[in-house]
């Protein structure tokens, strides 16, 4: 008797360990932030409160910027129109919370990926949109041309809740100078007071830098400093627990990269569907069966590059067009010197 | 039986509501932060901050720890009340009074005054003198020199700092003069309900505190001296001032902001207060030959204040609680510093802002009780 029932539980265990595995394939299949997007018939996206080139909104309410293309870039994939976003204006210290809390599914907002983030607070990384690293503003009257003319006493305005919060002590302890901290909660009052001659200097992002000297009253009177005084690799993120999801928009950003890479833009992507190069094919969905992965169809990734572009398209439109980085630096693909590598789509 | 049971059911299902309620949150917020893989604890609070902060009143920088930070922004929230607070009702006094004088200009300039500032939004007018006294105000180099010694510029308010030998003994001498002072007091109040004699206690006082410390300097061997601040070039167009003690714009905008919109409405108790006590009671006093000083100090001033006190207790409490719009203009206060900076840095969502809302509530609850206290001091004492 006793043997017998030993027997049945570890059938009933075989049997439940069976039906676990089996549901959660299949659930893995219907993300839950997909099923409730397509339902929504929406992107809930979190961007900035302005920074040109990124994420800033026209008079009319319009987003622009690459950032903004990522989420457009998933709304094409998942719902087949890339206007299909609503956008989120978040500070920096909002960013998280209302991604961890779902009231927005992506957060593409100039976003740093660091270890403690990634690890820490729920979140996941799914890629790098842009390649930056910190630096300083300067007005150029101070004759001041580089960092190591830095003096003991010096004010540097900066936004709170960042990594530059960070990166600034580690900056100033190691090269031994004190220095006083203006903090804001909000860019556009960074801005203000450094422009007002509150602080000596302004320090975040160089492209933030590049970007918020277009809005100063006199941008000439700027320079941004050469040096770079950390990696600031800036990408968006997703909520941690959904795998699907995750992956979507990770293959979204990719896709656009790889475009550029095969020379497939909005412009040419139908066409592409008779190219010789299987890679090519693939990415314009005229072979093999990639959407079916994530639950969505052969088409997801000729709609991003016709409806958004590719990231190429998507830089010059954004960043290099409107005067704030026209070199692309290291956001220049692998092939042209620069550091954007995307695994293969296949 | 029955009425006891109709008086308790209402209750019993309230409370069970309101453990329903909590329950359901905390069980929820539980699962969500499971599923996300986000961990609740207080360690934090023991790790390194890594961030510093522009204005502190205790020693701090990013190698302390996260609660030295939450210290750090909690004193600075401190302090900005304690001056606003000081400032709002000296300011709300005078205007109060201002408002039932019988000089037409006094009188309407009072009325402007609290009319104009209570109308507009406070943020609005942080903003407004943060940023318009931002621009108004010099660069350190262009800035010239209040008394020779005190410079007001863009980069904040420098004065010259007391260097002080033999602190200890003038200390104790001021200890001594307050002694002297309640001592005499008592002696004078005996003196007078038994022989009616009046006593010049105020001058009394006024002479104590002044020639005690005075004492101190002369044949004590205390010492001050200043260190006034003096202008540093830190680049062709960029200076600022060393030595000395600076005070940061920040904090003197968000001050001023804060007294100013308080004391409008300290201003109005006041002025309901001192309205409130009958006609009857000043004429009465004043039949019976008080001086009008006496008649203010003795007669209305005891009775208008039980009128005044509950009411300016919550414009205490609103100044308080006003104090945290400090995140606009990068004064670092308990929400810049805490629910700012650390929340960002360490993640804790629910962990922090548990603690600065349970903060908020302990200041409060504080001046509460300490407000209360007194009112109860002054209070009619029936016999």
């Amino acid at each position: 008797m006793f043997k017998y029932l030993k027997q049945l539980t570890s059938l009933v265990a075989m049997v439940a360990v069976l039906f676990t595995f089996t549901t959660e394939s299949m659930a893995a299949k219907k993300s839950k932030t997909l099923k409730n997007t397509q339902k929504k018939g929406f992107v809930r996206c979190g961007v900035s409160q302005g920074l040109p080139g990124f994420s800033n909104a026209d008079a009319a309410g319009n987003w622009t910027g690459v950032d903004v293309d990522v989420c457009r870039a998933v709304a094409a994939a998942v719902l087949g129109d890339a206007n299909k976003v609503k956008f989120t204006p978040l500070s920096a210290k909002e960013r998280f919370t209302a991604l961890t809390s779902g009231e927005i599914d992506i957060l593409s907002r100039n976003t740093t990926w660091t270890l403690s983030r990634d690890a820490d607070i729920g979140l996941t990384f799914v890629g790098v949109n842009f390649y930056d690293g910190q630096g300083f503003m300067v007005r150029k009257s101070s004759g001041i041309t580089s960092t190591s003319q830095f003096k003991d006493g010096i004010s540097a305005c900066t936004n709170i809740g960042t990594t530059t919060e960070l990166n600034m002590r580690d900056f100033f302890n190691s090269k031994g100078i004190s220095y006083e901290p203006v903090a804001f909660e909000k860019a556009d009052e960074v801005v203000a007071a450094y422009d007002a001659g509150r602080c000596d200097t302004y320090t975040t992002d160089k492209s933030g830098l590049a970007a918020q000297r277009t809005k100063m009253k006199n941008p000439d009177e700027h320079i941004v400093l050469p040096e770079t005084i950390s990696k600031e690799p800036l990408g968006p993120v997703v909520r941690q627990g959904d795998a699907v999801w995750e992956d979507i928009v990770r293959w979204s950003l990719n896709t656009m990269i790889e475009a550029e890479e095969y020379g497939i833009t909005s412009a040419n992507a139908d066409m592409m569907k008779t190219s010789d190069n299987p890679a090519i094919k693939r990415l314009v969905g005229a072979e093999g069966e990639l959407g079916a992965a994530f639950g969505l169809d052969n088409d997801w990734s000729l709609r991003i590059i016709k409806q958004v572009g590719n990231y190429g398209e998507s830089y010059k439109r954004n960043i290099a067009d409107t005067g704030i980085l026209p070199d692309r630096g290291p956001n220049q693909l692998w092939t042209k010197g620069g550091i954007l590598y995307v695994p293969p789509a296949r | 039986m029955n009425f006891k049971l109709k008086d308790i059911v209402p209750q019993l299902i309230t409370v069970l509501a309101v453990v329903l309620v909590f329950g359901f949150f905390t069980y929820n917020a539980q699962i969500n932060m499971e599923n996300r893989g986000i961990d609740f604890g207080y360690g934090f609070l023991s790790q390194e901050s890594s961030f510093d902060v522009q204005f502190s009143l205790i020693e701090y920088d990013g190698s302390h720890s996260y609660f030295r930070a939450y210290l750090v922004g909690l004193l600075n929230t401190i302090l900005v009340s304690v001056i606003g607070i000081i400032i709002a009702t000296i300011l709300g006094v005078i205007v109060g009074i201002a408002r039932l004088s019988p000089n037409y200009l006094i009188n309407k300039f009072a009325a402007f005054y609290v009319e104009f500032f209570r109308n507009i939004p406070l943020l609005l007018q942080i903003f407004f003198w943060y940023f318009a006294a931002l621009r108004a105000l010099p660069l350190p180099q262009d800035a010239e020199a209040m008394f020779g010694v005190f410079f007001l510029t863009i980069k904040g308010l420098y004065v010259p700092a007391f260097i002080w030998q033999n602190f200890n003994i003038f200390f104790y001498s001021i200890i001594a003069a307050v002694i002297a002072i309640i001592v005499i007091r008592a002696h004078a109040k005996k003196v007078q309900e038994n022989q009616g004699k009046q006593i010049p206690v105020f001058l009394i006082s006024i002479g104590l505190i002044f020639i005690l410390p005075l004492l101190s300097f002369l044949i004590g061997g205390v010492r001050l001296s200043f260190e006034v601040p003096v202008l540093k070039q830190l680049a062709t167009t960029s200076f600022i001032y060393e030595g000395g003690v600076s005070l940061p714009p920040e904090l003197i905008a968000l001050t001023l902001s804060l007294s100013l919109y308080t004391a409008t409405f300290i201003a109005e108790c006041v002025r309901a207060g001192i309205q409130g006590v009958g006609k009857g009671q000043k004429e009465a006093a004043a039949s019976i030959g008080l001086t009008p000083n006496q008649v203010l100090k003795l007669v209305i001033m005891p009775q208008a204040l039980r009128i005044i006190i509950p009411p300016t207790t919550n414009q205490y409490l609103n100044l308080t609680k006003n104090s945290s719009l400090a995140a606009a203009i990068a004064y670092p206060d308990l929400v810049l510093v805490f629910a700012g900076t650390a929340l960002m840095q360490t993640g804790k969502a629910i962990e922090i802002v548990s603690i600065t809302m349970f903060t908020y509530l302990t200041l409060s609850i504080s001046i509460s009780i300490l407000m209360n206290w007194y009112n109860k001091k002054i209070a009619i004492q029936e016999k």
